[in-house]
């Protein structure tokens, strides 16, 4: 594309008072032959004035010096085919700088200004002129092969069939596949369902048979049990599924993953990655050509029952079946152990008559409960909801979930037997929202007692029944039941605890990640983004994500449909999804120049870039998220987007003006995410806030995609230093794309050495976290970085 | 080509009622499958009640951080029409086909306002702060806070015929005030509806025991807005009648929830939002003794028990059962007392703090707003959808009390809902 560049500076919004407009124009090169200035540029004869030269004079790239590019976004839109540069010159210069007597300059006569702040304008529309010729236009991605629209739900409980179920009524094929001969999951093992319509207060039907019915009659539903995936390999819109029949082996089957630190500098060579032929299918790259295609993943695999440690001997009976269970590998000694001990008083294994909430269930959806022990019609039992021992934490994976299983179960054991006991012995018993009429009409119910209170023993008492003893009950006292069962209200353990499930044959490894902050759980770490996760075209839903009860499965399937759809759709038009949602560039890689180093296909948070058996990366557009990681990670710089790229930043450091230093006014580049960091600016020049006038700011997609060399090109041309700013890190990180701020700050230690090298003080490039909301705290920032160049002194490379 | 020349056409289009959180999630999830999407919010800006918490529990991250991705995801999306200062008028129609009237109330700011502020001061009338529930004032040409979308300023009725309104608009030199700006009526077609009306503090006056009329008793929300940076106090939690730093605060837990007087279901979020404003006591009162009156703490699931867990190794931290009988204040000192019985021990507990917060539940707006359109509630006025007959569907705390993470998810899934009544319409 052949550019042609128009200038419009805007002089309202007390720009044109601070800064000498005139100056600032001489500034364009004379090669840009338009240059106009207007005072009120988002007004209608502004926009006129900037429509009639893209009409008339052919001018298709438009720099717009003016507001932050956060504001007025739709004013200045002149279609796809004008690429339009924004210069900030309100919030970015004249709303965050005060001017200062002793810098103010000007001819006689003409207009006076503050010095350091007009340089900083002249500076920040050098950097975008710079940055505007070295944009493109988005393309967007189209892959060679056409974009699948079916959708595979691995799982066929109640929250599998209902997320085919909801897929299918909006158009598209679903596929279940259901490991069990038989769909339904746990589900399909209940007596009665805990209330989720009004009044909330009875026990309603369960609704599972009526779901398989409707899904089995779905022409666009596919349902196939006793099949598990061996791997998925491939992309959205592009997946290619290999099946096998559960618990064979195939050859197929994903190799074991291998141990792998996120930005390490030698990752360790994946197993098989020597020899990528299609005869060792132990390689993750070799396609089997009879894989299934599917356009995007629905996760739906549930739960498995949490089993308390035995007290004593080992349990005879085999675990009990869970909606989609998995033979996980048993828990390390030393927690095996621990557990043990923590239940050992509830008598778990020890007497047959007690018993967790899912035998229970399965035994009352069979007939009446009955005690274990001897047959005989339970007349009491006992819930205990929390191992007590002085703490008043539940059992390990209960929810509120397990509150209301207690209760459910109460009840039927009043169902079985009107003269029955139930005794529920809670720490909190958690009955949310509309729960609590449940909960209430329990409490109702004179042959259910409730109270809070800590479990001590179960014990024998030589009568065949069992004796439970509570202390600081609600009674105001200790007390000891006699009961003829005792059932443990334990939790529901996500089926990717222990097992990958996915077998996806990326380099990455085969399992979703972060499962170590959710306990195995595959959560979003995104309050606001309930649906994100790494693996771009997976979807999670139901009690993989945490415990949650069926009507919430149901509505949690629903959503997960949705972006399976949307994903779908996205490589369809060939933009991205969350969170750059529409963004149609897509990284291009210059393979020409590649070293193998692997960095960018270890680094991508979402696992986009598989490689071959040199260390090629080999990238799936459909997986990428647009954040620009591997571009940052790349030390050959051959990564780059359409219209973000090493040259675009890297031409906007080096039109930065850097003064000789006798001048003494230093010069500090900082790298901000747009995302938060950037924000954060703006917000502080809404509030008057100011910083200093030495500082240049470049906007970055995410500090994840900042390449060390734009560092290095500012600090060889004499910048003092670089401070960048990202997204908070750690268990809790609040970046968009997983790992960017994190991964920066990994490579950003690797430059202190770089820098020793050069003479440089490691001091001067350093990287701060801030939230969003943390613009008071921008002033303080900048003023220490600028306090710690000015202690470390001038950068000794100025004028080089 | 262009995005829109690639993607399939995909007809029909939804209304989205309310534009906080669940309602940008219902804009946002379906306009980026391909479908049309209008967007219809009675405040001046979008974002709604989460804009105006200062974190997230449990990961204690600012809203806002959220809320600019999802704004952002508008401005590039041209699927996304929406109207701030609106509300749906008359509803008629089916399924797959309904005619909307929607009323837009004016602003008295048109879209040239560059949010350069020269009307804020110009303006000399104060009025209350709603935003920030009456604590502070704002001027009478104010925007609604800084992270406002979209970014333009308001003029208040309030100043409207006064000197005030016309200093504005001398002051502004972009002709962006109109007060001869009238209601508008906007009519659209579409083929579903999402109701995202979602919910309001209860009424704390209307609890007699806990002594919401003492200037140190204040609500749940309004702590939020205290601690929040951009608050009446820039974030300091100072207590109201003397800004006096405090040492001691109570929580006042079910204000109103699980209270058949008041609101007989239980509020689902106010457990962990006093957990997580024990946090913010915390980060600005190290020694600060922190008193939480519970009947159950409900952190349900591991990341919530998990920040329980934390916030329970803190020494500091009282956590008593006992619903709290009585909140009296000593009119001299303004301090507070607090009167409770502790549900296990049976004694009865007398604290005296500096200032209280009671934990007051939601009520869904559709408890005292009928919508139109023949939408049923329930007798809490929480919407039941008939999903059954599809075309209209309700979201977020529209339907059932909900933290954050669960409205996302239930909001979704009625996109979906809504795709699928266009789709088979």
């Amino acid at each position: 594309m052949e550019k042609k560049l128009g200038v419009y500076i805007c002089k309202g919004c007390g720009i044109g008072e601070a800064l000498d407009i005139e100056r600032l124009e001489k500034k364009v090169p004379p090669k840009i032959k338009i240059c106009k200035n207007h005072p009120f540029l988002c007004g209608p004869d502004g926009i006129e004035l900037i429509k009639n030269d893209i009409d008339s004079e052919g001018v298709n790239t438009v720099v717009i010096a003016a507001c932050s590019r956060r504001v007025l976004y739709d004013v200045f839109d002149f279609g796809p085919a004008v690429i339009v540069e924004r210069v900030n010159l309100r919030e970015g210069v004249v709303w965050s700088h005060k001017p200062q007597e002793e810098h103010m300059t000007g001819e006689e006569g003409g207009p006076q200004v503050d010095e350091l702040i007009q340089e900083m304008a002249e500076d920040y529309l050098r950097m975008g002129l710079a940055e505007a010729e070295k944009i493109l236009p988005a393309e967007p991605y189209q892959p060679e092969e056409p974009i699948n629209k079916r959708i595979m739900v691995l799982g066929g409980g109640v929250t599998g069939l209902s997320a085919a179920l909801e897929v299918a009524k909006a158009g598209y094929e679903a596929t279940v596949i259901e490991k069990e001969p038989q769909v339904g999951g746990f589900a399909a093992k209940l007596r009665k369902q805990t209330p989720w319509t009004h009044p909330y207060e009875n026990l309603q039907e369960p609704v599972i048979e009526q779901i398989i019915k409707e899904a089995e009659a779905h022409p666009k539903i596919e349902i196939r049990t006793g099949i598990e995936v061996a791997r998925i390999a491939g992309s959205p819109g592009l997946f290619d599924v290999t099946f096998k029949p559960t618990g064979t082996k195939s050859a197929w089957d994903i190799p074991e993953p291998v141990e792998e630190v996120e930005g390490a500098e030698a990752p360790p060579q994946p197993p098989g990655a020597e020899e990528a032929t299609p005869e060792n299918p132990a390689n993750i790259l070799a396609k089997n050509p009879d894989a299934e295609r599917f356009g995007a993943v629905i996760l739906a695999t549930g739960w498995k029952p949490y089993e308390p440690k035995a007290a004593e001997e080992p349990k005879a009976e085999e675990p009990k079946e869970g909606e989609e269970p998995k033979e996980g590998e048993e828990p390390k000694e030393g927690e095996e152990a621990q557990e043990a001990k923590a239940f050992e008083h509830l008598g778990y294994g020890k007497f047959a008559d007690v018993v967790t909430n899912v035998a229970l269930e399965e035994m009352a959806a069979q007939g009446k409960i009955l005690r274990p022990s001897d047959g005989k019609p339970a007349t009491s039992v006992a819930f205990v909801q929390c191992p007590g021992q002085g703490t008043d934490e539940d059992f390990p994976y209960a929810s509120s979930i397990i509150s209301m299983v207690a209760l459910k179960q109460a009840k039927y054991v009043r169902e079985d037997n009107p003269d029955a006991k139930a005794y529920i012995f809670y720490q909190h018993m958690r009955t949310p929202g509309q729960n609590e009429y449940f909960y209430k009409n329990a409490q109702q119910d004179e042959g259910i007692f409730l109270t809070k209170g800590d479990v001590v023993s179960v014990s024998e008492n030589g009568n065949g029944s069992l004796v439970v003893e509570v202390n600081d009950t609600l009674l105001g006292e200790n007390i000891k039941v006699s009961v003829d069962m005792v059932v443990l209200g334990t939790g529901m353990v996500p089926t990717t605890k222990d097992d990958p499930v996915l077998n996806l044959a990326y380099r990455q490894g085969p399992a979703f990640r972060d499962l170590d902050l959710f306990e195995g759980y595959c959560d979003s770490n995104f309050i606001c983004f309930p649906y994100e996760t790494r693996r771009t075209g997976i979807y999670t839903a139901g009690c993989v994500r945490r415990a949650m009860g069926i009507q919430e499965c149901r509505e949690d399937a629903t959503g997960a449909a949705l972006k399976a759809i949307q994903c779908i759709e996205s490589a369809n038009r060939g933009v991205a999804v969350h969170p750059r949602s529409g963004d149609m560039t897509y990284p291009d890689f210059f393979f020409q120049r590649c070293t193998q180093c692997k960095r960018c296909t270890e680094e991508c948070p979402f696992g986009a870039l598989d490689d071959d058996e040199k260390g090629t990366p080999l990238p799936n557009p459909t997986r990428c998220r647009r954040c620009g990681t591997c571009m940052g990670a790349c030390p050959e710089r051959i990564i780059g987007f359409a219209d973000y790229n090493i040259d675009s930043i890297g031409s906007m450091v080096k039109a930065i003006e850097v003064p000789e230093e006798d001048e003494e006014k230093p010069r500090v580049l900082i790298l901000a995410c747009e995302n938060d960091a950037y924000p954060a600016l703006d917000q502080a020049a809404l509030h008057g806030l100011t910083y200093s006038p030495f500082v240049r700011i470049i906007p970055v997609r995410c500090l994840g995609s900042v390449n060390v060399v734009w560092i290095k090109d500012a600090l060889s041309k004499g910048i003092d230093g670089v401070l960048t700013i990202g997204c908070k890190f750690g268990d809790d990180y609040q970046c968009h794309f997983i790992k960017g701020s994190e991964l920066l700050n990994i490579r950003m230690d690797k430059i202190g050495e770089a820098l020793k090298s050069l003479a440089l003080e490691k001091e001067r490039v350093q990287q701060v976290q801030i939230a969003i909301d943390e613009y008071d705290k921008i002033p303080g920032i900048i003023k220490e970085f600028m306090d710690t160049i000015e202690e470390v002194g001038p950068n000794p490379f100025k004028g080089f | 080509m262009t995005e829109e020349q690639r993607a399939e056409e995909k007809k029909g289009s939804i209304l989205v009622v309310g534009g906080g959180i669940s309602g940008l999630t219902a804009t946002l999830e379906a306009a980026e499958v391909g479908y049309e999407v209008f967007l219809v919010e009675k405040n001046p800006y979008l974002g709604g009640r989460v804009a105006q918490l200062k974190h997230y529990f449990p990961k204690l991250c600012p809203p806002t951080c959220g809320l600019e991705i999802n704004f952002r995801r508008i401005k590039d999306n041209p699927r996304i029409t929406f109207y701030t200062l609106a509300e749906v008028e008359n509803i008629s129609g089916a399924p797959g086909n309904y005619d909307i009237t929607i009323k837009l109330n004016p602003r008295y700011v048109n879209e040239k306002c560059t949010c350069c502020g020269e009307c804020e001061k110009a303006c000399m009338a104060k009025i209350p702060n709603e935003f920030n529930f009456g604590m502070g004032t704002t001027k009478g040409a104010y925007l609604p806070h800084e992270m406002a979308f979209p970014m333009r300023y308001v003029i208040s009725p309030q100043i409207m015929g006064t000197e005030d309104a016309k200093r504005c608009v001398e002051a502004c030199q972009y002709d962006a005030i109109d007060l001869e700006m009238q209601p508008q009526t906007v009519n659209l077609k579409v083929g579903a509806i999402i109701w995202a009306t979602g919910w309001k503090p209860y009424d704390a006056s209307k609890i007699d025991n806990l002594g919401f009329q003492y200037q140190n008793v204040i609500t749940n929300m309004m702590m939020e807005r205290l601690a929040a940076s951009n608050g009446p106090t820039n974030g300091k939690i100072l207590r109201p009648s003397d800004n006096k730093k405090i040492s001691r605060i109570a929580f006042v837990q079910c204000a109103g929830s699980r209270d058949e007087n008041h609101l007989p279901y239980c509020s689902y979020i106010c457990c962990m939002a006093s957990l997580k404003q024990a946090t913010y006591v915390r980060e600005q009162y190290p020694e600060a003794q922190i008193y939480v009156f519970y009947i159950d703490i409900r952190a349900p699931g591991f990341r919530y028990e998990k920040f329980y867990k934390k916030i329970k190794e803190d020494e500091n931290i009282f956590l008593i059962k006992g619903k709290v009988a009585e909140v009296q204040e000593d009119p001299s000192t303004k301090d507070i007392t607090v009167v409770a019985e502790n549900a296990v021990t049976g004694e009865k507990i007398q604290e005296t703090v500096d200032m209280a917060v009671l934990a007051t539940g939601m009520v869904p707006n559709t408890a005292d707003t009928k919508l139109p359109g023949g939408v049923k509630c329930d007798p809490d006025g929480f919407v039941v959808s008939d999903l059954a007959q599809g075309g209209m569907f309700a979201t977020g705390c529209a339907v059932k009390p909900l933290d954050v993470i669960s409205s996302n998810q239930h909001a979704t899934g009625m996109a979906l809902k809504a795709i699928q009544t266009l789709v088979s319409s």
